[in-house]
């Protein structure tokens, strides 16, 4: 690759086609949404702070609901993790670059206009969409108000562009591993970012026919939704979810993988049980399209196929309690150092496994019944969200930053945010599992009195962990702006190509393939 | 375009974007599924056309099954619509007959269609329409009443789980809009 000129300044960063460059691009734009779609989060506990209504009117608060579900999803976790696969996956596997990098780069920067198209519901006339991130028809159809064809085409920009960024992750890792680096050799971020990207391309279009099957309900006269002309709303959620599911895999599959890297780098141990790991993330995947209508158990299915998704959904348990194992394992009698991201990445196995245990009570079909749509589920997958993928993802920014920037960043600031985080979490979420076993539906603007304490103590954690979000943004500007220089190899016990090279990692790395034992 | 492994990224795409088309194309082949999927196991209450013969075997007198009738009215339809009875003893095997009756309160005509639903939805391979409204469309002009019949059999080879169905109506305004919506 020659290193040519290159132009500078906006023009750089608009014409680029290096897979840093792009990577970076897509963290910025991601923690960007993450501010917008934490104010809206804001706007809720702010509203909930104390029984009545305060500070928004109900419609208000609905398009707030359902615009932070969105664009947390959406423009944060999904563009993040792409940028993470961007910078990391080329210098895992001694790749030069992504395999189509012209593609990389239209596949960044259709996002912002898809996240203009959506933001822009909340200020033309009438109102934003109100009618939750799951977009249930007639709520979307019959009474969407007109700004859900933004909606819409913006989910069709955010779907194009994901798919493309998991064709070009594929063909990356499948065609420019260096020689010599077997697909079992792959670190287990790539393997996990391999399983997450086949993910993609199965129910990203699964999507995008479902939400264009709602356009059509609502301006061509067809009936896909309408049971009026002989079709079923309920159609909508099953294909809803046989996207939905996946969907939540496709968010937490790279935050094992990251977890995977990190823990072994702390324990300085190998990761435990290695090959089992792969296969664990392999068959969680599979089983992620047999389990969806765990979603909607109270539509009025026969008890067969509650029991089928019962079942099914209990069997995930079996390969994500390995990866805990292994995980666990891997800390046994290791040397461990509590450095930001083995602080964020112990905290991910804690936390993710009340997440995953909440999971399980919600899969029994008769205690469902009693928590479907309370704030037990909202409980349930926050706790899988944040301080599972969420947590991930500071974990590897605090793991991989030096290798990006090639300066050590203010490790007192990083664990004042690593502590902050981790109680405000809990503060935040924690009291929503006894909310919802009380009773309290999720979505709604305005809750019976005896419901008060608990938000309070919700919403008091959910400023506290917006606010210690802000110290993260001081330590990545700290980091590139004036932080000490680092060495190739950053940590004690790192271990993978990426560390071969110098740091920060220059702007074309392995032009020449590196040696692999 | 890199090459690094012998393998050639043209081929590698060109089936990930077959994979994309197929699975687009898929989540529309789930709409036919998802009825068909519904007909064979008899689930989600609905009563299918297509099964309907006159193989009934013997009547069966030794029971008498409670058969509910209940109506809905989509949205805020402004019709009335009601059955004639609220519920009536039926004997598995024999044909029946009962009546409903919709009235347009509107000046404007307007044209409705009945969707039914059975349940327990397992039950609904049982009941066998012999005629209904649901059928067809009802055009009423503003102001009009009609009675509308349905004509049932219950199979007698219905479990003794069932001792009662119900039969949900919900009518649906689908008097054709003028322009475009709005």
């Amino acid at each position: 690759m020659r290193t040519g000129e290159r132009p500078k300044g906006v023009i750089r960063w608009i014409t680029t086609t290096n897979h840093k460059d792009i990577g970076t691009l897509y963290l910025v734009l991601a923690f960007i949404l993450f501010f917008v779609g934490g104010s809206m989060a804001l706007v809720i506990r702010t509203e909930l702070f104390a029984p009545g209504l305060q500070w928004v009117d109900p419609d208000f608060f609905n398009q707030m609901s359902t615009l932070h579900g969105l664009i947390m999803i959406f423009g944060f976790l999904m563009p993040s993790f792409v940028g993470l696969a961007n910078w990391q996956i080329p210098m895992m596997i001694g790749a030069p670059d992504m395999a189509l990098p012209r593609m990389n780069n239209l596949s960044f920067w259709i996002l912002p206009f898809a996240f203009l198209l959506l933001a822009s519901t909340l200020f033309i006339e009438g109102p934003a969409p109100n009618f939750g991130w799951t977009l249930y028809p007639p709520l979307s159809t019959t009474y969407g108000p007109d700004s859900t064809d933004f909606l819409i085409f913006s989910i069709h920009l955010m779907g194009i562009s994901s798919i493309m960024g998991a064709i070009n992750i594929i063909a990356t890792i499948l065609n420019l591993r260096a020689p010599g680096m077997s697909l079992i050799k792959m670190p287990i971020f790539v393997w996990t970012w391999l399983i997450t990207a086949f993910l993609l391309i199965a129910v990203m279009p699964v999507l995008a026919g479902s939400v264009t099957m709602m356009l059509m309900d609502r301006h061509f006269g067809t009936s896909f939704f309408n049971a009026g002309g002989g079709g079923d709303p309920v159609l909508f959620q099953h294909l809803f979810w046989f996207f939905g599911h996946p969907e939540v895999y496709i968010l937490i599959l790279p935050a094992f993988g990251v977890i995977s890297e990190i823990l072994p780098t702390f324990s300085r141990k190998k990761l435990f049980g290695r090959t089992s790991m792969i296969y664990a993330v392999g068959c969680i995947a599979l089983l992620s399209f047999l389990v969806w209508a765990h979603h909607m158990f109270t539509v009025g299915m026969p008890v067969a196929g509650e029991l089928f998704f019962m079942y099914t959904t209990m069997l995930i348990a079996v390969p994500t309690g390995v990866k805990v194992f292994n995980w666990v394992a891997t800390l046994y009698r290791g040397s461990i150092t509590f450095e930001p991201p083995m602080l964020f990445a112990l905290a991910f196995i804690l936390l993710f496994t009340i997440g995953g245990f909440s999971g399980l009570m919600l899969a029994m079909v008769p205690a469902d019944f009693q928590y479907h749509d309370t704030y037990f589920v909202v409980a349930h997958f926050h706790y899988v969200l944040v301080p599972g993928a969420v947590f991930a993802l500071f974990a590897a920014i605090y793991y991989w930053l030096p290798k990006w920037t090639g300066r050590l960043y203010n490790m007192h600031i990083a664990r004042w945010h690593f502590w902050l985080s981790f109680l405000a979490v809990n503060l935040l979420f924690f009291p929503m599992h006894f909310l919802g076993l009380a009773g309290m539906p999720r979505r709604i603007a305005d809750y019976a009195l005896q419901f008060a304490e608990f938000n309070r103590m919700a919403s008091i954690g959910g400023f506290t962990f917006g606010i210690a979000q802000l110290l993260f943004i001081v330590v990545v500007i700290q980091c590139i702006l004036r932080g000490p220089r680092t060495t190739s190899r950053v940590w004690e016990g790192s271990h993978g190509l990426e560390w071969t090279l110098p740091s920060p990692a220059p702007y074309h790395s392995f032009a020449i393939p590196p040696k692999i034992e | 375009m890199f090459k690094r492994t012998g393998h050639s990224s043209k081929k590698t795409i060109f089936w990930l974007v077959f994979a994309v088309c197929a699975m687009f194309a898929f989540s529309f082949a789930l709409v036919p599924f998802y009825r068909i999927f519904c007909e064979i196991t008899g689930l989600n209450g609905k009563v299918f056309e297509s099964k309907f013969s006159n193989m009934l075997g013997e009547k069966d007198v030794s029971r008498r099954i409670k058969v509910q009738f209940l109506t809905t009215l989509n949205g805020e339809m402004p019709w009335e619509f009601k059955p004639h009875q609220s519920s009536i003893a039926v004997v598995p095997g024999e044909v029946t007959r009962v009546l409903f009756s919709a009235k347009n309160l509107t000046e404007n005509p307007m044209v409705a269609q009945a969707v039914p639903s059975i349940s327990p939805g397992l039950a609904a391979q049982y009941f066998k329409k012999l005629e209904c409204f649901c059928f067809r469309q009802q055009k009423l002009k503003g102001g009009e009443l009609i009675e509308m019949p349905v004509v049932f059999q219950l199979d007698p080879a219905l479990p003794a789980e069932y001792p009662s169905i119900t039969l949900a109506y919900t009518l649906f305004d689908i008097t054709p809009k003028p322009a475009a919506k709005k």
